[in-house]
């Protein structure tokens, strides 16, 4: 199973890649503030 | 704002109007040659014995015709809508915009002319020759580009939920498709791939589940998160929810592809682990499912009048039975029963029919008559008929492929005293004729519906006119 050299390096890798992204959300303040972020969709298009 | 000396800028909606029409177009086109399959597996005098139009050339057409060309135009549509409706922008860069309207539109002219031909890198979802995978790649570094380059330049702080799942779908597909697609060619139209056997196995269905989990859910799911609030007049359930079930399903999708692989030459616990991640997904996957249905607590009686809401609704349902569905039959025990029986063809499509294609035609019903000036379809009624042609013919559908595999399953395991098999193989495929019939009226059904909303569609645009929507300065964001 030498392909798994290959996929669980690449999947730990995009899973600390959502990590980091995840990080950045939540350091930039993205979830700070949710309570009106549903309803801004809302207005006209 | 009122010295500016340019015009207003204006959303760019004529990628959304020629992706949302084409979406309908190959929707009739892939459910078409999706019925005619079926019928050939109850008749198989239908091949006519002409190579072009035997089962094997046209299942990987149909398949590459419904996900790709009628999913894929849905989602490119509604990803550019929503990107640029919740980041008050138009999109970055109109031209690679328009480039990846076109080239997504030859890679589809692509493999509906080399799959009948024969051309194949035998791989399921992903059959494609070497040229046409690289023309995919192509567009789809062109499709991350225009949609993170528009997040990028957002008027609105916050990134709304849905964009997250289209961004996910969209780095995801491509990570996939130049893993999987990896392969030496060997002249124009004929590659080998990069791994061989069990390797090549795991590959694929790392590939393929996938692809069930972003092309298939995430990118539906951001179109579920915009188009759900926006017919029901009403925020999402719990915004909050809404970012729990995003992280929690990407950080688990990655490893259940192994269910694919049980009993076979992959490692016993390369299949275990794909069982649990499986299970696993339940969670993440139903509380997407109660967010969105529950968007309409309090105004449940919007369902009675309108049928778009219907349709995005049902295909809520669907979502929710399908996924609960894959994690039972990812159980070893329930997949000896079920796998390679029409159980999981069944499981496929009622993912496909139900969840994919309701949403997706829910979406473009809202948003076909605004791309062309209009408030509303030209034929609500019509709508009301496809919401019903659709559901029924999925019921049969799937009820028929869940009898038929069951049966199959326990015909092919069925054991004599003397330990000798108690059928033949070909007593289970005749004991399944009926219920490819029914499968053929289901499909006929579904292809009905399409075939009104295509007309619905045409005369909404016969009526309508396109118009530029200016982009209006927006109220100071919080």
């Amino acid at each position: 199973m030498d392909i798994l050299f290959l996929l669980i390096p690449l999947s730990v890798s995009l899973g600390l890649l959502i990590l980091a992204a995840l990080g950045w959300a939540v350091w930039r303040g993205q979830f700070d503030a949710l309570d009106a972020e549903g309803e801004r969709i809302l207005g006209s298009d | 704002m009122s010295n500016h000396p340019h015009p207003a800028p204006s959303f760019n909606d004529s990628v959304v109007r020629q992706f949302s029409l084409m979406a309908v177009v190959w929707g009739v086109v892939g459910m078409l040659v999706g019925v005619f399959i079926a019928a050939q597996l109850a008749w198989p005098e239908l091949n006519f014995g002409i190579p072009w139009l035997s089962y094997g050339r046209l299942r990987p057409l149909h398949t590459n015709a419904v996900i790709f060309a009628f999913g894929g135009c849905a989602l490119f549509a509604t990803s550019y809508w929503v990107v640029q409706r919740t980041c008050q922008v138009p999109l970055f860069a109109r031209r690679l915009a328009s480039f990846t309207f076109w080239g997504w539109q030859a890679v589809i002219v692509a493999a509906a002319i080399s799959l009948p031909l024969g051309y194949t890198s035998g791989k399921e979802y992903a059959e494609l020759e070497w040229p046409i995978d690289i023309l995919i790649a192509l567009v789809w570094v062109s499709y991350a580009i225009v949609f993170f380059g528009t997040i990028g330049m957002r008027k609105v702080r916050h990134i709304y939920v849905a964009n997250w799942f289209y961004g996910a779908f969209i780095l995801a597909v491509a990570i996939l498709h130049l893993v999987n697609s990896a392969a030496v060619p060997a002249g124009w139209m004929k590659s080998y791939s990069a791994y061989a056997g069990v390797q090549d196995a795991m590959v694929q269905w790392w590939y393929g589940h996938n692809a069930v989990g972003f092309f298939l859910t995430a990118g539906f799911l951001g179109m579920m998160y915009y188009f759900v609030p926006k017919q029901a007049e009403r925020p999402v359930y719990s915004y909050r929810l809404s970012i729990v079930h995003f992280w929690a399903l990407i950080f688990t999708y990655m490893w259940a592809g192994p269910h694919h692989l049980h009993y076979t030459a992959l490692p016993d616990w390369t299949q275990s682990i794909g069982m649990v991640f499986s299970l696993i997904l339940l969670a993440p996957s139903w509380g997407g499912m109660i967010n969105g249905v529950m968007t309409l607590s309090g105004a449940w009686h919007k369902l009675r009048d309108d049928p778009v809401l219907r349709f995005l609704i049902v295909s809520l349902s669907f979502y929710g039975m399908s996924t609960f569905e894959g994690p039972m039959m990812s159980i070893k025990t329930v997949n000896a029963l079920s796998h390679y029986t029409d159980w999981t063809v069944g499981h496929v499509h009622s993912g496909a029919l139900g969840w994919v294609g309701l949403i997706s035609m829910g979406s473009l019903y809202y948003l076909i008559p605004r791309l062309f000036g209009q408030k509303k379809m030209f034929s609500t009624p019509a709508i009301e008929v496809h919401f019903w042609l659709a559901t029924l013919g999925i019921v049969l559908y799937i009820a028929a492929m869940w009898i038929a595999g069951v049966m199959q399953g326990l015909m092919w395991r069925a054991i004599n005293n003397d330990g000798t098999l108690t059928y033949t193989f070909v007593e289970s495929v005749k004991a399944t004729y009926p219920f490819y019939v029914v499968r053929v009226i289901g499909g006929l059904l579904y292809l009905g519906g399409m075939l009104v909303m295509a007309w619905n569609t045409w005369m909404t645009v016969a009526n309508g006119h396109s118009s530029r929507v200016t982009i209006s300065p927006l109220p100071v964001a919080a």
